[in-house]
């Protein structure tokens, strides 16, 4: 996975990797005559039985890498892939709030991993031009982690060729609670100035308070490692998306597999357009 | 120039060829794969008459005990065909299944007054399914007369478009009013009123609460839960069964017993890797 990032970066690379580059657009040819997804959304399942599967240790230890190495550059293609492709929005589940529940250790190896990989994020999307955005309760980071990704929200915003939105520290209950506190905090205040003109609060300005406004609702949101569930993702903004369940862990998820989920949404595109145009029309 | 000329015309054939030739792949691609779903179709169809027939040992004994609330999602063609929905009803109640929830996406509300528009073509067709479904009843009903749920029959619930989004949004105005009756200023009091148990007594206050659901089938020509309450469907396990007309009985039985079959540790830890996020 890290060699196709480097060679499709052109950072390094040999004759096989030229070829599959060059059949890979191909495929994408084909795939851009039928309409793609402005929007994907990806819950990253499976990285710890891929662990086992490798003998990977929760520390990161033997196996040349850490326990989500290889699920962080599996976004990486993904996000190289989504861009060739024209898919402008790219959102990854990586940290539920949920998660905190897990045993100490690991979540602090999970958050320590994190922080390593936002160095070489940084690199990379600003090779590719892609804005980032995190979204979530970022209070229940750490310090030096919150920092870190503000850092990097602040020096990719000029960005506009791709939008890459991190859910860490997130939940649909959250998000759908903290838009509702935002919405009541700015109706109190609007009514303690005198410039509040509604009776009630709007749905809009609670959809104004998500923090996924910063992108529309996804086309499709794809799961790998085989569940069915959206565990807590997107469940405010998937109403009309195509939702791709994978029995592939989500470090070996490849081009195929995002190549016949894009197909599947192709072959239901009229039906999502006819439910989005009607309830654009109520 | 003439030589320019041929080269520009050159370039323009051979770039309609190949958009030709693209489209064709694409539409090649397509075919293959309705071929390999119609393939997958029939064998579902074959191993559904089989569940149903006894013949596949496995499904006779389900654990429907552990399917608490199971929602039945259908669009809204499918929604006007009552009597489908009443079998569909009527093979739930002989498996077991205690609580079911149907849900549409028709439904608009305006503002906070409840019109006929704003009901759910499910929701219209209530009192005829519940007259025509022997002993089931409201599951609104059954709490407010205090009825255990372990009794006999069915209980149903009936949901529409306008129970999710605007729910959540008519909730907030609950939780406003709450809020500014306090007087609040501090932020710790403020996280006590802004909480997911607040939230869902909000949301039932405007009636729109109800049980988080354990299973969602999908009866549609896609796989996309068609705006059904988001508070509700936290881990719930999210099926696609085809279009209602052609549903069947193995069909269901397979998706419940699959159901039986899966551990959710709801994303907390485990090393033990049988254990799923």
């Amino acid at each position: 996975m890290e060699k196709e990032v480097m060679s499709s970066l052109k950072m390094e690379g040999n004759i096989l990797c030229s070829a599959s580059s060059f059949i890979r657009k191909c495929i994408f040819g084909v795939l851009r005559v039928g309409a793609i997804p402005n929007h994907i959304a990806f819950i990253m399942d499976g990285n710890r039985r891929y662990a086992k599967k490798q003998k990977l240790s929760h520390d990161g230890a033997a196996g040349g890498g850490g326990r989500y190495d290889a699920g962080f550059w599996a976004l990486m293609v993904m996000l190289l892939y989504c861009q060739e492709l024209g898919v402008k929005y790219i959102t990854a589940y990586a940290f539920s709030i949920d998660n905190f529940k897990r045993k100490p250790e690991e979540v602090e190896s999970l958050m320590t991993s994190m922080l390593e990989k936002f160095h070489l994020l940084d690199i990379l999307v600003k090779r590719l031009a892609v804005r980032v955005h995190f979204a979530g309760n970022l209070e229940l980071l750490s310090n030096e982690l919150r920092a870190s990704a503000m850092e990097l929200t602040e020096a990719t915003a000029a960005y506009s060729k791709s939008v890459l939105t991190i859910c860490i520290a997130y939940t649909s209950r959250d998000e759908i609670l903290h838009a509702v506190r935002e919405s009541c905090e700015q109706k109190r205040i609007g009514l303690e100035f005198g410039n509040d003109d509604d009776d009630e609060i709007k749905l809009m300005k609670v959809e104004k308070n998500m923090y996924m406004a910063v992108a529309p609702d996804p086309d499709i949101i794809i799961r790998t490692g085989g569940e069915n569930r959206l565990s807590n993702f997107l469940l405010w903004q998937s109403c009309w998306s195509h939702l791709h369940s994978m029995r592939v862990l989500w470090p070996e998820i490849g081009v195929w597999n995002l190549v016949f989920a894009i197909l599947n949404f192709q072959r239901n595109k009229t039906y999502y357009l006819e439910m989005k145009k009607k309830e654009k029309e109520l | 120039m003439d030589f320019s000329n041929e080269s520009r015309v050159l370039h323009r054939c051979s770039a309609q060829i190949g958009n030709l030739l693209l489209r064709s792949l694409w539409h090649l691609v397509h075919f293959i794969i309705s071929i390999c779903n119609f393939t997958l179709d029939i064998a579902n169809v074959l191993e559904s008459y089989l569940i149903s027939s006894g013949l596949l040992g496995r499904y006779k004994s389900l654990h429907v005990a552990k399917l608490r609330y199971l929602a039945i999602v259908i669009e809204s063609e499918g929604a006007y065909q009552t009597s489908k929905i009443i079998e569909l009803l009527q093979w739930l109640e002989a498996v077991g299944v205690k609580h079911v929830c149907l849900y549409d996406n028709d439904g608009r509300s305006s503002g906070f007054s409840l019109s006929l528009g704003s009901l759910g073509i499910l929701k219209k067709s209530k009192d005829f399914i519940l007259e025509n479904l022997d002993g089931a009843i409201l599951f609104q009903d059954a709490h407010e007369n205090n009825v255990l749920l372990d009794q006999q029959h069915m209980t149903l619930e009936f949901v529409s478009f306008s129970d999710g989004k605007e729910a959540v949004a008519k909730a907030a105005n609950v939780l406003f009013m709450k809020y500014s009756k306090s007087g609040v200023t501090d932020q710790n009091q403020k996280e006590k009123i802004f909480t997911e148990s607040q939230m869902s007594e909000a949301l039932k206050t405007v009636g729109s609460g109800g049980p988080e659901l354990d299973l969602l089938l999908v009866y549609g020509p896609a796989r996309c839960h068609l705006g059904f309450p988001a508070w509700r469907i936290k881990y719930t396990e999210i099926v696609h069964m085809g279009l209602l007309k052609s549903m069947n009985y193995g069909s269901l039985i397979k998706a419940i017993y699959k159901f039986t079959m899966v551990r959710q540790n709801y994303g907390k830890c485990s090393f033990d890797l049988h254990y799923k996020l």
